[in-house]
């Protein structure tokens, strides 16, 4: 079985991120990126799926945002191979964009399942796989805490629901998941591998065809929410503090 | 076996496949002078809860039975005390090499790593820190030191001194506090001197005894391209770990840098910073000697010479000082192997040490490791003993008595 | 049908013969917009057996119930076709999902097979010049996107919990219409084999959406059914610092912060926890923190959004009293 596993590269929230004086972009200058992490799961998927059931795993990225360090990290984990799409316009590509572009470059790799994380903190115009899925017109479920072999040609995938609640679904191949978890965390690669994987192995490259970067949606503006320095502090009587606490519950609809 | 949130695969049923035992000269020939005698689990403050005390590992080690240390809780027991190193009578590195070295093929032989461990060093590969903090944030502290602690890269001058001030004083809040004490001293003292700053990475002192030997190697690159570029006379720092690193360890790789830790530099230079300690400080105070400076570098006298200098400050010795100091807990790999250790042994090392430290009667326990803080005041909670003492880093005790003490973390 | 490209449709989400309490907050915003645009607000309700929820929907001014064995259990996959063959019959001019498990999988496969614009996890929505302006919640909260949708169908994912609930609630009986659509309800693709209940073992406090979190505060292990009772009746379960699960009053899954579990859910009620760094570590992504400390000083006010110093023992019986008597009247 061979799995194609997309990597998307956001904003590492490590930094405080900062609006640049355009207004509808983030400031570059402390902005560092990492991989999703529900990416992160997907391909810790992809390689269970791998160690326990022989699958081959190709990782594919855009070329954005360090994403040659993620790639060279999949390869030291167990991914078989390493596609970047290079090319690709780095200002404003929404998810839309990026769905189109796997698209695109998947058409050369034979694929029977693609896993991706169902969502990134990025997430403006969509969320990769779904978008993904619908464009190749294939199967698809999100929301998986496990993905399985389930017999030739299909897979059994766990959907989670509030509470706990889950779905056991089987999904015909080739179809499109969208990752929450892994059954596992993802699992730690030493840095000696990855160090030495940087030596002795190559990420292939192919050119990104152009592609409507907004498909249809336009940012006018980016803002931060106003922080709070320090809670607010309610005063009064333990049965008047109750009281403002519940209301605040209210709300917020959290009291159901 | 290990628990908390991580359960261990055995051979062959994790990811990637168990190392082969001949491709370890660790255990056949580094430890083979192993004559058995037992002293290294007699020292050890963990060996009780160990799985195997070190004595019975490396025996099993010799006997060719890797995998049933690597199932053991016994590596990740294991707090870089270095008690077993310095009474070993053969002179095995036990510490440096034989912990390291299990926790290595732990690491590549796939078994699950606690979540906090891993995190740690995940971490500090991305941001050269183990707390996963941003460079930006790593000079938020120098804002509430009320003197200016200038950043090399923008002096563009040679300086005395390089004070590298690690991961622990630039971001955790109760450590800015000892950072900020330091600046003022050094400025007070007229010392010139100046700060990596956001480009500062962890020496990573802990990630090498964590195991991670290609994470200590990249920091090694790192570090040393940065300390070779500036010119500076010597470099100082306040925390020991990286200073056990960069004196003991990068040497033997090849890297030599002049490096004391703020102990032997302060006391080296008394008769300036005497006349300074005005404020007296009427207490009885105990000094804890950590690991790094102590046993392994024998730094006992530089830390008392400091405090003996404060006016009205009168030192109590607790019974295991100096050689016989028992570990905080918090090295190699402690600080994040909490769950897994009090799982094994339900105490914490530092709630041993603080009972100790409050049998003498004194007000005060004066540290000087950024761990330490933190840890015993944790520990003067757990145990109920809140109130009864307070905790401060020598830096601190000399800032107060320099009557300039405050400073707020950032 | 009413006139195309000015309705506004909302997908009904149910589970187990209950409607999902945010498809009335849905339902309450849509039907502002559709006032605004001047169109028809349809709720599209989907499953077997499904038509007794309709009363429910007043707030629509109709429902399209789709009812067919073959659609009994969500899947994306089988609802999304449903689903596009009426959008296309029906044109509408925005369709709304909750940025839930089901509505996240349905609004990315239904916008991209159509081709129509898609904003995710909007907090607001607005009509100006006729255009749709969503603002949508980035980056676990710490930025918001303003855009503008263009195209003459637009789906959006609203984040539960931003609008309020009441708005939707309606006596009004909407119309029901029934389309048949037996030629899509052949993707079979996908199929439910199973609905696998939570273990009644230990509760996974991550997925958890209120949390009540006791420290050291709580004193002793016979205080924690207080705790346990509040967070019960709020709807979520009792976590702890890692002092309470040192001493054995809960198990380690319950432990939140360094050593323990990063959790953000919807409410982190802390009582009796001073905040030392390692703790915050856990939970500072909390979307809501209420913290109750005797000490004024304590380092969790840095971080929560409110904050009383409150003896936690005095606070709890009145706090448990206001929460029953406020939920009892909805």
């Amino acid at each position: 079985m061979n799995i194609a596993v997309l990597l998307n590269m956001v904003p590492d929230l490590v930094e405080e991120l900062e609006i640049d004086a355009s207004g509808v972009a983030l400031d570059t200058q402390w902005l560092r990126y990492v991989l999703s992490e529900s990416d992160d799961h997907a391909l810790e998927q992809a390689l269970l799926l791998k160690d326990r059931r022989g699958a081959r795993v190709i990782v594919l990225a855009l070329d954005r945002g360090d994403a040659d360090e993620a790639m060279y990290a999949a390869l030291a984990r167990g991914a078989d191979e390493a596609i970047k799409l290079s090319g690709i316009p780095e200002q404003g590509l929404g998810k839309r964009a990026t769905a189109t572009l796997f698209k695109e470059v998947l058409r050369e790799v034979p694929t029977d399942l693609v896993l991706s994380g169902v969502q990134a903190i990025d997430d403006m115009d969509g969320h990769v796989p779904g978008l993904l899925a619908g464009l190749l017109s294939l199967p698809y479920v999100g929301v998986t805490r496990s993905v399985d072999v389930a017999g030739e040609g299909k897979v059994v995938v766990h959907k989670e629901y509030p509470g706990g609640l889950v779905a056991e679904m089987e999904v015909d191949l080739p179809a499109v998941i969208g990752v929450l978890s892994a059954p596992q965390p993802p699992r730690y690669v030493p840095v000696a591998r990855i160090r030495e994987t940087k030596k002795t192995r190559a990420i292939a490259e192919r050119q990104a065809p152009p592609v409507d970067v907004q498909a249809g949606v336009l940012v006018r503006r980016l803002l931060k929410p106003e922080p709070a320095e320090r809670a607010e502090m309610l005063n009064g009587s333990p049965e008047d503090l109750a009281r403002q606490i519940v209301t605040i519950l209210e709300d917020r609809g959290l009291l159901r | 076996m290990v628990t908390g949130d991580a359960q261990p695969t055995g051979p062959g049923e994790g990811p990637g496949s168990s190392i082969p035992l001949s491709s370890h000269d660790v255990w056949t020939k580094e430890f083979n002078p192993c004559i058995q005698c037992g002293m290294c689990g007699g020292a050890c403050p963990l060996a009780f809860a160990m799985d195997y005390t070190p004595r019975k590992a490396i025996h099993y080690l010799k006997e060719g039975l890797l995998d049933s240390v690597l199932q053991s809780n016994t590596l990740w027991l294991c707090v870089s005390c270095y008690n077993c190193t310095a009474r070993c009578p053969t002179g095995l590195k036990i510490t440096d090499v034989l912990f390291p070295a299990l926790r290595d093929a732990a690491i590549n032989s796939g078994v699950q790593l606690p979540a906090e461990f891993k995190r740690a060093l995940d971490n500090t590969y991305r941001y050269g820190n183990s707390l996963g903090e941003g460079p930006r944030k790593r000079m938020e502290w120098t804002k509430g030191a009320g003197v200016p602690v200038p950043v090399i890269s923008q002096l563009k001058r040679p300086v005395d001194v390089l004070w590298l001030v690690e991961c622990y004083p630039s971001y955790h809040p109760r450590n800015q506090l000892q950072a900020q004490a330091m600046a003022r001293l050094l400025h007070a003292m007229k010392v010139d001197f100046a700060i990596l700053g956001p480009e500062e990475h962890c020496i990573g002192d802990c990630e090498r005894l964590s195991g991670e030997k290609g994470l200590f190697e990249d920091l090694l690159e790192y570090n040393s391209s940065l300390l070779d570029k500036y010119a500076y006379g010597e470099i100082v720092t306040g925390d020991p770990h990286a200073f056990n690193s960069l004196h003991r360890v990068y040497p033997a790789l090849g890297k030599h840098y002049a490096a004391t830790h703020y102990v032997e530099f302060l006391a080296a230079r008394l008769e300036t910073l005497r006349p300074l300690l005005k404020a007296r400080i009427n207490a009885r105070v105990t000094y804890h000697d950590n690991c790094c400076l102590g046993r392994m570098c024998h730094l006992y006298e530089q830390p008392r010479d400091l405090l003996r200098a404060i006016p009205g400050l009168k030192l109590t010795e607790m019974p295991m000082a100096r050689e016989n100091a028992l570990c905080c807990g918090g090295g190699g790999g402690g600080m994040w192997l909490d769950t897994i250790i009090w799982q094994a042994a339900h105490e914490r090392l530092a709630d041993r040490r603080i009972a100790q430290a409050l049998a003498t009667g004194a007000e005060i326990l004066a540290v000087s490791c950024p761990f330490e803080t933190s840890r015993f005041e944790d520990a003067l909670k757990s145990t109920g003993n809140e109130g009864k003492m307070v905790v401060k880093d020598i830096l601190e005790l000399l800032d107060e008595s320099m009557g300039r003490d405050g400073g707020t973390p950032s | 049908m009413s006139a195309a490209r000015l309705d506004v449709w909302i997908f009904v989400e149910h589970l187990r013969g209950v409607v999902a309490g945010h498809t009335y907050e849905l339902l309450g915003k849509g039907r502002e917009i559709a006032g605004t645009l001047g169109g028809h607000l349809t709720a599209v309700l989907i499953g077997n057996q499904v038509q007794t929820l309709a009363p429910t929907l007043g707030a629509a001014d109709s429902v399209l119930c789709v009812e067919d064995e073959r659609v009994a259990e969500f899947t994306p996959t089988g609802y999304a076709a449903v689903l596009r063959a009426l959008v296309e019959q029906g044109a509408p001019r925005l369709i709304l999902f909750g940025a839930t498990s089901m509505g996240i999988d349905l609004a990315s496969l239904l916008a991209s097979t159509l081709g129509f614009p898609l904003i995710v996890n909007c907090k607001e929505i607005a009509i100006e010049d006729g255009q749709v302006i969503a603002t949508s919640q980035m980056c676990g909260g710490k930025l918001l996107c303003e855009a503008e949708a263009s195209g003459e169908s637009v789906v959006l994912t609203v984040v539960p919990g931003v609008f309020p609930t009441q708005k939707g609630i309606s006596d009004h009986a909407p119309t029901v219409e029934s389309p048949s659509l037996p030629a899509l309800l052949e993707d079979v693709r996908v199929r439910v084999t199973r609905l696998i209940e939570p273990e009644p073992g230990d509760i996974d406090i991550t997925k958890v959406p209120i949390l009540v979190a006791v420290g050291r505060g709580i004193q002793r292990k016979e205080n924690l059914p207080v705790a346990e009772d509040l967070a019960r009746l709020l709807g979520g379960t009792i976590c702890s610092s890692r002092p309470v699960v040192d001493q054995g009053w809960l198990p380690v899954s319950r432990q939140v912060g360094k050593s323990g579990m990063t959790v953000k859910p919807k409410l982190y009620l802390a009582l009796g926890i001073s905040g030392a760094p390692e703790h915050l570590e856990g939970m500072k992504e909390a979307e809501l923190i209420i913290a109750v400390n005797l000490d004024p000083k304590a380092p969790i006010f840095d971080i929560a959004d409110y904050g009383a110093v409150v003896d936690l023992f005095e606070l709890l019986p009145p706090l448990a009293a206001e929460a029953e008597k406020r939920r009892a009247v909805r």
